[in-house]
């Protein structure tokens, strides 16, 4: 009776167990977030403030939609948030040259997608470990921020970049259709494009690729340079919300994308990995900074605490391997 | 691996070496026609303190690339141990307190990545690029923006002392190269390190204590951060949260240049001498020749560039050969 009564109770157990497997850690991290600063901090679940989680983490999920890809192709690019500065540097000095915000968006695309070149080809032709040619590129972009601004803000940029990020499109605010446009993008990029499916072979077996005669290097090289796009793109919106370009502006926020990509459930090693995980680990890093703000937490603290959570994210991915 | 291999490998090594002292003395002659302060004893103290302080960090870093690993937290290292030095220093204002909360801090850091490297199997660069951004918060929360400076005149001896008109840290210089030199060289431990570069498979399979080396090597990697961010501390007289973080490029680059291969199994604590020279002769040129400072990580970028390119094509020209 009492066997029969503990054998239930441990189906039941492994049963819950087994359901609780098929969820994704990433969502589990993001509730546990969402409860626990519900719970503690009475302005967080307010409409208003859960919008500027949104708009805040648009930005950094222009970086990480990419990074995204990097990753799945077996790659690294810590050069993202230096080349973000160097576009925003570059956007901010248009725009005080009286360049217009398409010509200064324009060349912020343009040294975004260089830098992007050049780290492809590093990393597909020259055979480089993505980690350290994105190093050296980190350095010369970082470089070249500071040498453009002699280390000062840039300001006076006029007031058409500041209604890119108040303004609306259709109802919606223009971060916010940046962040769905930009995902779709990506989304249809990643899933419904023969380059899509060159991105998760790279990572899985890139030999085969070059054995069945595609140009494996050209759609390698792709991949960095659609991050670097991006990034010039994701330039636009940064400027806007700082009215400013800082030589230091978006340093270290490669390091907050690619958490967002490791806690969404993306290995670093097998090619293996889900675009809209993603979204969501950009939404923890993003609810884990507001949260920790509300809370009075340092924001030095908070990037503590997101080292924290990429560490909770890979045990429970890699406890969940080995069961 | 066999003796052979050994031999064949130290008389290369020495020829590699060989021309990198040759672009030394390139840059040196080329200096001191571009610049009538270059050649002055001053000067050249001045270059081999500096090249000193990147040695002591670049020294450990090279036993973690031996092991075809990375330790990107290495400068954020050093930054938070000489924050945490300081402060130690002026509470209780005994040197060898100081020197002591430093070189702990450093060791404990690389114990950390070493954990996360072995027992949980994190890639190194993203276990110790992790790393670098928790300590670099760790130093800014620790400081609040204050600055601490002014130590003991016995203190700032390590840092900006001399001996019979050489500066320590020159002699810390050569007395790490010949520790180094014969960790690697004539120890048993320090030719595992190169085995387990060389082909991780073969060391374990060849009863290599794999994980524990690579624990050993991180820790000492974080030790001698620790230790050339007292050094530092006391040439600076102060300290502040972002003290380490123009470091990580030079380090990383002196390696490289030195003949470190990020591959593993190739690469020598000499020649990581000779790179932290090269690279303190070119940012002491750009110095002197009044280069803004705005321009050393573009140029130390550009090295590390070249240095992988390097790597890349030596690998490439021995593979041709076999």
């Amino acid at each position: 009776m009492h066997d029969a009564m503990a054998s239930i109770a441990d189906a039941r157990g492994q049963n819950f167990a087994a359901r609780l497997r098929g969820v994704p850690g990433v969502a589990i991290i993001l509730v546990l977030l969402v409860v626990v600063f519900g719970l503690t901090s009475r302005h967080f679940a307010s409409e208003a403030n859960l919008l500027n989680v949104a708009m805040q983490t648009t930005i950094l999920l222009m970086i990480a939609l990419p990074m995204t890809l990097v990753i799945l192709s077996e790659g690294l690019d810590i050069s993202l948030g230096a080349v973000l500065t160097l576009c925003n540097v570059v956007l901010a000095l248009m725009l005080v040259r009286g360049a217009g915000l398409a010509g200064a968006l324009a060349a912020s695309l343009v040294v975004g997608g260089a830098f992007g070149l050049a780290n492809g080809a590093l990393v597909s032709l020259a055979k480089m470990p993505p980690f350290v040619a994105t190093l050296g590129t980190l350095g010369i972009a970082q470089g070249l921020a500071l040498v453009l601004t002699d280390g000062q803000s840039v300001v006076g940029l006029g007031d058409a970049i500041e209604s890119i990020a108040s303004g609306r499109v259709l109802g919606v605010p223009i971060p916010l259709a940046f962040a769905i446009g930009s995902y779709g993008l990506t989304h249809w990029l990643l899933y419904h494009t023969r380059f899509g499916t060159y991105v998760f072979a790279i990572g899985g077996n890139r030999e085969a690729l070059v054995l069945a005669g595609v140009r494996v290097n050209l759609h390698h090289i792709g991949i960095y340079v659609f991050a670097g796009l991006m990034a010039g793109l994701a330039a636009l919106l940064l400027t806007a919300r700082m009215s400013s370009g800082h030589p230091t502006a978006a340093i270290g926020m490669e390091f907050d994308a690619i958490v967002a990509v490791a806690v969404g459930g993306t290995s670093f090693e097998r090619g293996e990995g889900w675009l809209f995980g993603t979204v969501l680990g950009v939404l923890a890093v993003g609810v884990l900074r507001n949260g920790l703000n509300l809370l009075g937490v340092p924001s030095s603290l908070q990037v503590v605490s997101i080292g924290v959570l990429v560490m909770v994210a890979l045990l429970i991915d890699g406890f969940r391997k080995r069961r | 691996m066999n003796v052979l291999d050994l031999r064949h490998r130290a008389s290369t090594g020495a020829i590699a070496l060989g021309y990198r002292l040759i672009v030394v003395i390139a840059i040196g002659v080329a200096l001191s026609f571009a610049s009538d302060a270059f050649l002055t004893p001053t000067n050249i103290l001045n270059v081999l303190r500096q090249a000193a302080l990147l040695f002591l960090i670049a020294s450990g870093l090279t036993l973690v690339i031996l092991t075809a690993g990375l330790d990107l937290s290495v400068a954020a290292n050093l930054g938070l141990a000489a924050c945490v030095a300081a402060s130690a220093l002026k509470a209780t204002g005994s040197p060898v307190v100081g020197v002591l909360t430093g070189i702990a801090c450093g060791v404990g850091v690389g114990f950390a990545n070493g954990l996360l490297v072995t027992a949980l199997r994190l890639p190194p660069f993203i276990a110790t690029y992790g790393m670098l951004w928790v300590l670099h918060g760790l130093s800014y929360y620790y400081m609040a923006g204050e600055t601490i400076y002014g130590f003991s005149p016995g203190f700032r001896e390590i840092g900006s002392g001399y001996l019979v008109g050489v500066p320590i840290p020159i002699y810390l210089m050569f007395v790490f190269l010949a520790i180094g030199w014969f960790f690697t060289q004539r120890t048993t431990w320090g030719q595992e390190i190169y085995a387990i570069g060389a082909n991780p498979v073969a060391a374990r399979l060849s009863g290599i204590p794999v994980q524990r080396r690579l624990l050993l090597v991180y820790t000492l990697s974080g030790g001698m951060a620790g230790l050339a961010a007292l050094v530092y501390l006391a040439r600076l007289n102060s300290a502040e949260a972002d003290i380490g973080e123009p470091l990580l490029l030079p380090a990383i680059a002196a390696c490289l240049i030195g003949g470190a291969s990020l591959f593993g199994g190739v690469g020598t604590i000499s020649g990581t001498l000779i790179g932290a020279l090269i690279l303190t002769l070119v940012l002491n040129g750009m110095n002197l020749l009044e280069v803004s400072a705005n321009w050393q990580p573009f140029v130390t970028g550009a090295i590390v560039l070249a240095g992988v390119g390097i790597d890349m094509l030596t690998r490439r020209r021995a593979e041709e050969k076999h």
